[in-house]
C-alpha cells in the first residue's frame, strides 16, 4: 500500500515536479514573452515606421519617376516635334513641290433683283465699251471665280497669273505678267497682261472694290476695267513723299482702243501718283492719268429707227485723262475698329475720227449703203464715294456717280444725207447718274457679305432699282492689303 | 545689264533702315546710333497684322538699305507688297538688306493644324516674339552683325554698340528675372495670342483669350464660356496690349472683379515705354501691380 502510495506520490511528484517547476518559470517566460512582444512591437512599429517612410519615399520616388518620365516624354515629344519640324522643313525644302507658288482663290456670287432687264443694259449716250458692264443677272448668280498664282521667278523677276473662271464656263486671263525685282534706282518694269495703273480703282481687282460693280465712268470709258497687253515702266522717287511716275505701251486692244491687227504700239498710258501720311491717322494718294488709243474699225451694234440691226464702227484717236484721289482715316492708324475711306475719280474722254454706219446686213435695209463721216466727241464722268467702318467688321458706304454727255458731233447726222439721230439710239443725248448704298459685314479679312442698293439711271428715261446680296471669299495664300 | 546695275551702288553716309514695328526701330537705334536713319512703319496702337501698303511705306522702302521686320508671316498682308512696289533690289527677300527677326529664335505655338478654321494662324509659329528679353538678345546679336556686314566701314562701331547693348541687356534681364519672380504661376486671361513669349519667360499661365480664335473679335458666347471657366480656375487679371480694343477686357474685368491690365506691348504703347529697356520695366511694373 505504502509502496503504491509512494509510487503514486512519486508519480504525482514526477508529474507535479514539472508543474511546480512550470509555475516557477512561467512568470519568467511570461516576462520574457512580454519583453519579446514589446521588443517585437517596437521593432514592428519601427519597421512599420520605416516601411511607411520607405513607402512615402517610394511614392515620392514614383512621383519623381513619373515626373521624370513625363519630362522625358515631353522632352521626347519636343525632340520628336523638333525632329518632325526639322524633317518637315527638310522635306519642304527638298521635294519637287518645294517651289510651289502662292496660290489663292476668290469665290464670289450674288443674289440679285433688278427692276429693269439686266440683259438689255446700256449706258445711253456712250458708245458701248465692250466690257461686262451690266448689272449681275437676276436671281442667284455665280460671280467670277478667281485663281491667283504668284511667286518669285529668280532674283530678278516675279511672276503673277490671275485666271478668271467664268460662271458660264471658260477661263479668261485677267492678269499674267512678270515684274522686275532687281532694277536699280527705283525702276520697276512689268510686262504681259496687267491692269493699267491709271486711276485708282483700275489696278484693284473687282473683289477688293468697296461696291460690287465699277463706277459708270469705268464702265463707259474703260470697258469696266482697263487691261493692258504690253509693258509698263515705272519709277519711284527716292523721297519721303511718295512720288511714282510711269508709262505703259500696249496693243491698245481694249476700249477705247480695239484689236486692230496692225504692227507697232496700239495704245499708251502715262500716270503719276503722289502720296503720304498726315500724322499717324491719315494716309492719302492722288494721281493723274493719261491714255491714248488708236481704234481702227472699233465696232458696236445698234438699232435704227425701225429696230433693224446696224453695225457702227469708229476709226480715229481716243484720248483720256483723269485725276483721282483717295484719303483714309483711322484713329492712330489702327483701322481694325473704325476707319473712313473717301475716294473720287474724274475722267474726260475725247474721240476724234470717222464713224461708219452700215445697215447692209439687213434683208430689207433702210439705206442699203454704208455711210461714213466724222465723229467728234468729248465726254466726261466722275464718281465720289465714302465708306465708313462704324463697328468692327461692319462697314457702310455710299457712292454717287455721273456721266456728262458733253459734246458729240456726229457728221452722218449733221450732214442730213441719210441716217438721223433716231438711227443712233445708243448715242442719244443723255447724262446718266447713279446712287449706290452698301452695307457689308466681314467676319474675317478672308470673308465678306454685302448688301447693296442702287438707283441706276444709265438708260435714257428709265430708272433701274437694283438690290443685291454678294459674298466674297478668299482662300489659300494671304491676300495683299493694297492701299 | 541687271548684274552690272546691281554692282553699282552709291556710297551712303548712313544706313537707311526701314523697320516694320517699333521694337525693331528701337533696337536698330540702339545698335546703329547716329550711323543709321531709322523709319518705323507702324506705331504701338496699330495691329501689326492689319496694316496697308500705304504710299508712305513704299516711298520709305524705296530708299532703305535694310528692312528689319519680324517675319513668320506677321507682316504677310502688307510687307511683300511694299517690297515688290518699292523698286529697291537691296531689300528683297534673301538679300542682305532683308532681316527677319523671327529666324533668330525658336518659335512657340507652331500649329499642328495649319487651317484657317483655326483663325488667323501663322504656319511658322507665333510671331509675337519680342516680349521675351532672351529673344531680343539673340536678335540684337544677329542684327548688329548684319549692320556691320552692310556698312563695313563702320563695322567696329556697330560691333561695339552691339556689345555694349548686350551687356546692359544681360544685366537688365537678370534684374527682370528677379523682379518678375512673383509672377511665376500667375493666371491671366489674354486678348490675342500676342503675349505668349512674355508668359513663357515669366511663367505666367494664360488660361484663356478674349478672342475665341486668333484674329476673331470677342463674342458673347465665348465671353460666357470664359466666365464659366474663370469660376473654376480664377485668374488674377485680364491682360491686353495697347492696340487691342479695351471694351471686352473691361467687360470681363467688371464681371469677374479682376483688374484689367493694359500692357504697352511695344515701344510707344505707354508713356513710360520709350525704348526697349523701359518697355520691359513698364510691362513688369504693370503686371507686378496686380500679382499680389
Amino acid at each position: 500500500m505504502f509502496k503504491r502510495n509512494l509510487i503514486a506520490a512519486a508519480v504525482a511528484l514526477a508529474f507535479a515536479g514539472p508543474v511546480l517547476a512550470q509555475d516557477a518559470d512561467l512568470g519568467k517566460i511570461r516576462e520574457e514573452i512580454r519583453q519579446m512582444k514589446d521588443a517585437y512591437e517596437k521593432r514592428i512599429q519601427a519597421l512599420e515606421k520605416r516601411l511607411s517612410e520607405a513607402e512615402a519615399k517610394a511614392g515620392k520616388a514614383e512621383t519623381t519617376a513619373t515626373q521624370a518620365e513625363t519630362t522625358a516624354v515631353k522632352a521626347e515629344q519636343n525632340a520628336a516635334r523638333a525632329e518632325t519640324a526639322t524633317a518637315a522643313a527638310a522635306s519642304a525644302r527638298s521635294g519637287e513641290n518645294a517651289f510651289n507658288p502662292a496660290v489663292s482663290l476668290i469665290l464670289q456670287g450674288t443674289f440679285a433683283r433688278s427692276s429693269q432687264d439686266p440683259n438689255r443694259y446700256q449706258i445711253t449716250g456712250y458708245a458701248p465699251s465692250g466690257g461686262e458692264v451690266g448689272p449681275p443677272k437676276r436671281s442667284f448668280g455665280l460671280g467670277e471665280t478667281e485663281l491667283n498664282i504668284s511667286a518669285n521667278i529668280d532674283p530678278y523677276f516675279r511672276g503673277v497669273a490671275i485666271a478668271s473662271l467664268a460662271p458660264e464656263g471658260g477661263v479668261a486671263v485677267e492678269e499674267a505678267y512678270f515684274q522686275t525685282l532687281a532694277l536699280p534706282r527705283g525702276f520697276v518694269v512689268k510686262g504681259g497682261r496687267f491692269f493699267s495703273s491709271l486711276g485708282y480703282l483700275n489696278e484693284q481687282h473687282q473683289h477688293a472694290w468697296d461696291f460690287q460693280d465699277a463706277p459708270l465712268v469705268y464702265k463707259a470709258f474703260l470697258g469696266n476695267q482697263l487691261k493692258q497687253d504690253g509693258v509698263q515702266v515705272k519709277w519711284i522717287a527716292p523721297t519721303d513723299l511718295f512720288v511714282e511716275v510711269g508709262a505703259e505701251l500696249s496693243a491698245g486692244n481694249q476700249f477705247p482702243g480695239n484689236d486692230r491687227n496692225k504692227n507697232g504700239v496700239g495704245g499708251s498710258a502715262l500716270f503719276a501718283h503722289l502720296g503720304g501720311d498726315i500724322g499717324a491717322s491719315t494716309a492719302w494718294r492722288t494721281g493723274l492719268s493719261y491714255l491714248r488709243a488708236s481704234p481702227n474699225g472699233r465696232s458696236y451694234q445698234d438699232t435704227d429707227r425701225l429696230a433693224g440691226a446696224v453695225a457702227n464702227s469708229f476709226t480715229g484717236s481716243a484720248t483720256l485723262w483723269g485725276v483721282d484721289g483717295v484719303l483714309k482715316w483711322s484713329p492712330n492708324g489702327n483701322a481694325t475698329y473704325n476707319n473712313v475711306k473717301l475716294q473720287g475719280e474724274y475722267f474726260r474722254l475725247r474721240q476724234s475720227g470717222t464713224l461708219v454706219y452700215d445697215d447692209t446686213a439687213q434683208a430689207t435695209s433702210q439705206f442699203g449703203v454704208p455711210f461714213a463721216s466724222s465723229l467728234q466727241a468729248e465726254q466726261s464722268g466722275w464718281y465720289a464715294q465714302g465708306v465708313w467702318q462704324f463697328y468692327p467688321r461692319w462697314r457702310v458706304g455710299y457712292r454717287y456717280d455721273a456721266l456728262r454727255y458733253g459734246t458729240l458731233n456726229n457728221g452722218i447726222v449733221n450732214n442730213g444725207l441719210g441716217p438721223t439721230a433716231a438711227d443712233f439710239p445708243v448715242l442719244a443725248n443723255h447724262s446718266p447718274s447713279r446712287s449706290t448704298l452698301m452695307l457689308d459685314f466681314s467676319p474675317t479679312e478672308f470673308s465678306r457679305l454685302r448688301l447693296q442698293f442702287a438707283s441706276d439711271k444709265s438708260r435714257l428715261g428709265v430708272t433701274d432699282n437694283q438690290v443685291l446680296l454678294q459674298y466674297i471669299y478668299s482662300l489659300g495664300a494671304h491676300g495683299a492689303h493694297k492701299f | 545689264m541687271l548684274l552690272l546695275a546691281l554692282a553699282v551702288s552709291p556710297a551712303q553716309a548712313a544706313l537707311n533702315i526701314f523697320t516694320c514695328t517699333p521694337e525693331w526701330g528701337s533696337l536698330s537705334k540702339e545698335l546703329g546710333g547716329d550711323k543709321v536713319n531709322v523709319y518705323i512703319a507702324t506705331n504701338a496702337l496699330q495691329d501689326p497684322h492689319h496694316v496697308e501698303a500705304r504710299p508712305s511705306l513704299i516711298a520709305r522702302a524705296r530708299s532703305a538699305d535694310l528692312v528689319v521686320c519680324t517675319g513668320a508671316q506677321l507682316e504677310i498682308g502688307w510687307l511683300p507688297l511694299v517690297l515688290t512696289q518699292a523698286g529697291n533690289a537691296k531689300i528683297q527677300v534673301g538679300q542682305p538688306g532683308y532681316f527677319e527677326a523671327s529666324t533668330q529664335v525658336v518659335l512657340l505655338e507652331v500649329p499642328t493644324l495649319v487651317d484657317r478654321s483655326q483663325g488667323d494662324v501663322h504656319p511658322g509659329g507665333n510671331p509675337h516674339i519680342h516680349l521675351d528679353p532672351r529673344n531680343i538678345a539673340k536678335i540684337a546679336a544677329a542684327l548688329g552683325e548684319r549692320l556691320a556686314q552692310l556698312d563695313a566701314a563702320e563695322a567696329g562701331i556697330y560691333r561695339a554698340r552691339t556689345k555694349s547693348f548686350l551687356d546692359r541687356w544681360q544685366q537688365a534681364t537678370a534684374r527682370w528675372d528677379k523682379e518678375g519672380a512673383p509672377l511665376k504661376g500667375m493666371a491671366v486671361v489674354g486678348y490675342h495670342k500676342n503675349m505668349t513669349y512674355l508668359n513663357a519667360w515669366l511663367g505666367i499661365r494664360e488660361i484663356g483669350s478674349l478672342e475665341p480664335k486668333p484674329g476673331l473679335p470677342p463674342t458673347t458666347a465665348h465671353m460666357s464660356e470664359l466666365l464659366a471657366r474663370l469660376a473654376k480656375d480664377p485668374a488674377k487679371a485680364v491682360v491686353r496690349s495697347a492696340y487691342n480694343d479695351p471694351r471686352a477686357a473691361e467687360w470681363l474685368s467688371s464681371n469677374v472683379k479682376i483688374p484689367a491690365v493694359m500692357l504697352p506691348f511695344t515701344v510707344g504703347g505707354s508713356d513710360k515705354a520709350k525704348d526697349l529697356f523701359s518697355l520691359f520695366d513698364d510691362t513688369l511694373a504693370r503686371l507686378l501691380a496686380v500679382a499680389k
